[in-house]
């Protein structure tokens, strides 16, 4: 056991998959001589020389497109995008061909490839730098789409993400690169087909993934002081949905909020929300509940955007709101 | 990683005997077009539907670059890739059915017209987004030289996709790592229905690749000798390790963009002074005055072309649909999870 950052975390899996395996490189804006926009890859450019850590120029659609082509030709690239919103520009690539040339070319080709990118508000940022659009790749068939909310995700999901002969999106919560915690230093390998259940509980079930997953906890703690022990489910994986953990939750806890910094319209929290009507409505006491993000572009001010992202005492006011 | 030492450098034959060599070319490029040419009628029967972009009057640009290459060199084309598939050596069976969409087509029917996909003659599609296949071919090579492999992307792209992003960001990556990728650039004046001029300040484009210090050429696109010999030397360049080499290739389209498209953009008397320059004819006279065709060697090579068509067609029509149960089939790789009621 010893303490780590989730930002070592990333770094150590980083690290591993590229001792594992020849195939893996790192290419990204300010990967390399910078050492990661947030420090992930400090250190690896020494280590591994820079065709392998590789600094690219500000081209995401360009970058991104070299790392479609490598993974077409045998490699296995890890590419970094600094943040979602930046990565805007590379949705043309991600959308048009690592998801759709595998069914596209009827089955021959694979797109090994994993796409890392921070997300996410608290930072105070502002508007370009803090948007959360995991929801919005978890629309596209044919992408894998993590969201590793711990430090033990953070250092297991990539090696299975990058075994996957598929494109795998990982959505790191900018907020959450500083957090400290235990890491076994025997690191077991992690499924990342499952959600899983963070807490127990029996009144109500919360879910959250990503960055929302500490505001869920702390909401949970916060409600046992009242009486009502909620169950905390973490999505860890949005595409695909693995639809029954959340679900059987729900089935016996018969209330269910669904806690998530992006906006409601057309968001991940309608679709899980849109599920749990479709397969545990008559287990239900209580309407589904959402906690989001506001619907505004994210303000810098500290108090507005505080303001504009779930906070605990939404969470609570929400789970006693069904009647637990 | 230890890199690869780099192989030897292939060698690609580069005098071939001149009349056999040139009925060759000929022999591709009408098989080229009378392809296009009975996709034309089975489009008007609706036995191919979508968008069909035909290459008649191209055909030279396709067939002379891919003499250059070698089989473990790899191809990314356009929409308007019929041409390309064939002269890279797809069967006309394979991608007949595929216009047919059915499930004996290169892509099992999953991709049409627009996305011809091939791994074993290492053809990457098939890309209908403007530009997008630049930054996969960099790719490619970029595997490759980090594999220590001596192997040639070659990337076709139209004069249309010089205005995009995508191709200004992957001519600088290319040149940047000094990457092995072709860039052959298929000027045929228009995209879609607007001309170079509206569309570029500088409508030299061979200038763009200099700018980011790509050696680039400019070549009559509609004369299969000459864009032969120049793919051959650049693309001997970029297999010694010369990084990207670029060639404008200057060519024509004779039919509209698609099958949808009135054509009112240009003169009739443009597109009839450029059918002057037709790339077949004007490789038959030659081939004739040298001596290599010889009275009924055109008979021969056209029945024995119609005759592949007929095939072709005929192993299309005969092709199955891919099964319903198999629609989800290839999202990704493991069985369909996404299902909502699982
Ligand atoms: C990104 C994008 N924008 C627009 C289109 C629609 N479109 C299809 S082909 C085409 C013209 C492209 O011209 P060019 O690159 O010169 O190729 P050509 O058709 O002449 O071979 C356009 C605008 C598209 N497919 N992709
Ligand atoms: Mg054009």
């Amino acid at each position: 056991m010893s303490k780590i950052t989730y930002r070592e975390a990333v770094r150590q899996a980083i690290r591993e998959a590229m001792i594992r395996d020849d195939r893996v490189f790192v290419m990204g804006e300010d990967v390399g001589h910078y050492g990661g926009c947030y420090a992930v890859t400090l250190g690896l450019l020494e280590e591994f020389g820079s065709e392998r850590i590789r600094d690219t120029p500000l081209s995401e659609s360009g970058f991104v497109g070299a790392g479609i082509g490598a993974a077409l030709g045998g490699m296995r690239p890890i590419v970094e995008i600094m943040t979602v919103n930046f990565s805007l520009l590379a949705l043309d690539q991600i959308v048009n061909n690592a998801a759709t040339l595998l069914y596209m070319s009827g089955g021959q080709l694979n797109v090994p490839m994993v796409i890392r990118m921070a997300t996410g508000a608290g930072r105070q940022v502002a508007a370009q730098h803090s948007h959360s659009l995991e929801g919005w790749y978890a629309h596209i068939p044919g992408l894998r789409v993590l969201a590793p909310a711990t430090i033990e995700d953070a250092r297991g999901m990539l090696w299975p993400a990058l075994c996957d002969p598929d494109p795998v999106l990982i959505f790191e919560h900018g907020a959450l690169y500083n957090q400290e915690g235990d890491l076994a230093d025997e690191v077991s390998p992690v499924d990342i087909d499952k959600a899983a259940i963070r807490r127990a509980g029996s009144d109500v079930t919360i879910v959250a993934y990503g960055g929302t997953l500490r505001t869920a906890l702390a909401a949970a703690e916060q409600l046992a002081g009242d009486g009502v022990a909620a169950e905390v489910v973490d999505l860890r994986c949005l595409r695909p949905l693995d639809t029954p953990t959340f679900v059987s939750s729900v089935a016996r806890t018969h209330r269910a909020v669904v806690v998530d910094e992006g906006w409601r319209s057309g968001s991940l929290s309608a679709e899980v929300s849109a599920r749990i009507t479709e397969e545990a409505f008559y287990d239900l006491d209580a309407p589904v509940a959402r906690v989001c993000g506001a619907e505004v572009p994210m303000p810098y001010a500290k108090h507005l955007e505080d303001e504009a992202i779930p906070q605990v005492a939404d969470v609570v006011a929400a789970v006693h709101a069904l009647g637990a | 990683m230890t890199k690869a030492k780099a192989a030897p450098v292939p060698v690609v034959e580069t005098e071939p005997a001149a009349g056999d060599h040139g009925v060759h070319l000929l022999r591709e490029m009408l098989r080229i077009r009378r392809f296009e040419e009975r996709c034309v009628e089975l489009y008007s029967r609706t036995a191919i539907r979508g968008f069909l972009h035909l290459g008649i009057g191209e055909e030279a640009c396709a067939v002379g670059v891919m003499e250059a290459l070698l089989p473990d060199d790899a191809v990314v084309a356009t929409y308007r890739e019929h041409g390309h598939a064939l002269a890279r050596g797809l069967s006309m069976r394979a991608t007949m059915a595929e216009l047919e969409g059915k499930v004996e087509g290169c892509s099992r029917g999953r991709g049409g017209s627009m996305h011809l996909f091939d791994t074993a003659t290492r053809f990457y599609g098939g890309n209908a987004i403007v530009a997008g296949g630049l930054p996969l071919a960099v790719g490619l090579a970029l595997a490759d030289h980090l594999l220590g492999r001596r192997r040639v992307t070659a990337c076709f792209f139209g004069d249309g996709a010089v205005a995009e992003g995508e191709f200004h960001e992957s001519m600088n990556l290319a040149a940047l790592w000094h990457l092995p990728v072709l860039f052959c650039c298929e000027n045929n004046l228009y995209a879609m229905g607007t001309a170079l001029q509206f569309t570029e300040s500088e409508t030299d484009l061979s200038l763009k690749a200099s700018s980011y210090r790509i050696p680039a050429w400019e070549v009559d696109g509609m004369d299969v000798l000459a864009v032969e010999e120049t793919a051959r030397e650049a693309a001997q360049a970029v297999r010694e390790g010369g990084g990207p080499h670029f060639l404008e290739l200057r060519t024509y389209r004779f039919r509209a963009h698609s099958m949808y498209d009135p054509d009112r953009y240009r003169d009739k008397d443009e597109i009839e002074k450029w059918k002057e320059r037709d790339p077949i004819p004007a490789l038959i006279a030659r081939l004739t005055h040298d001596g290599a065709l010889a009275n009924g060697d055109l008979d021969r090579l056209e029945a024995e072309i119609a005759a592949e068509v007929d095939d072709a067609v005929a192993f299309a029509e005969a092709g199955t649909d891919e099964p319903i149960e198999d629609l989800e089939r290839f999202v990704t790789s493991g069985p369909p999870t996404q299902a909502p009621t699982s």
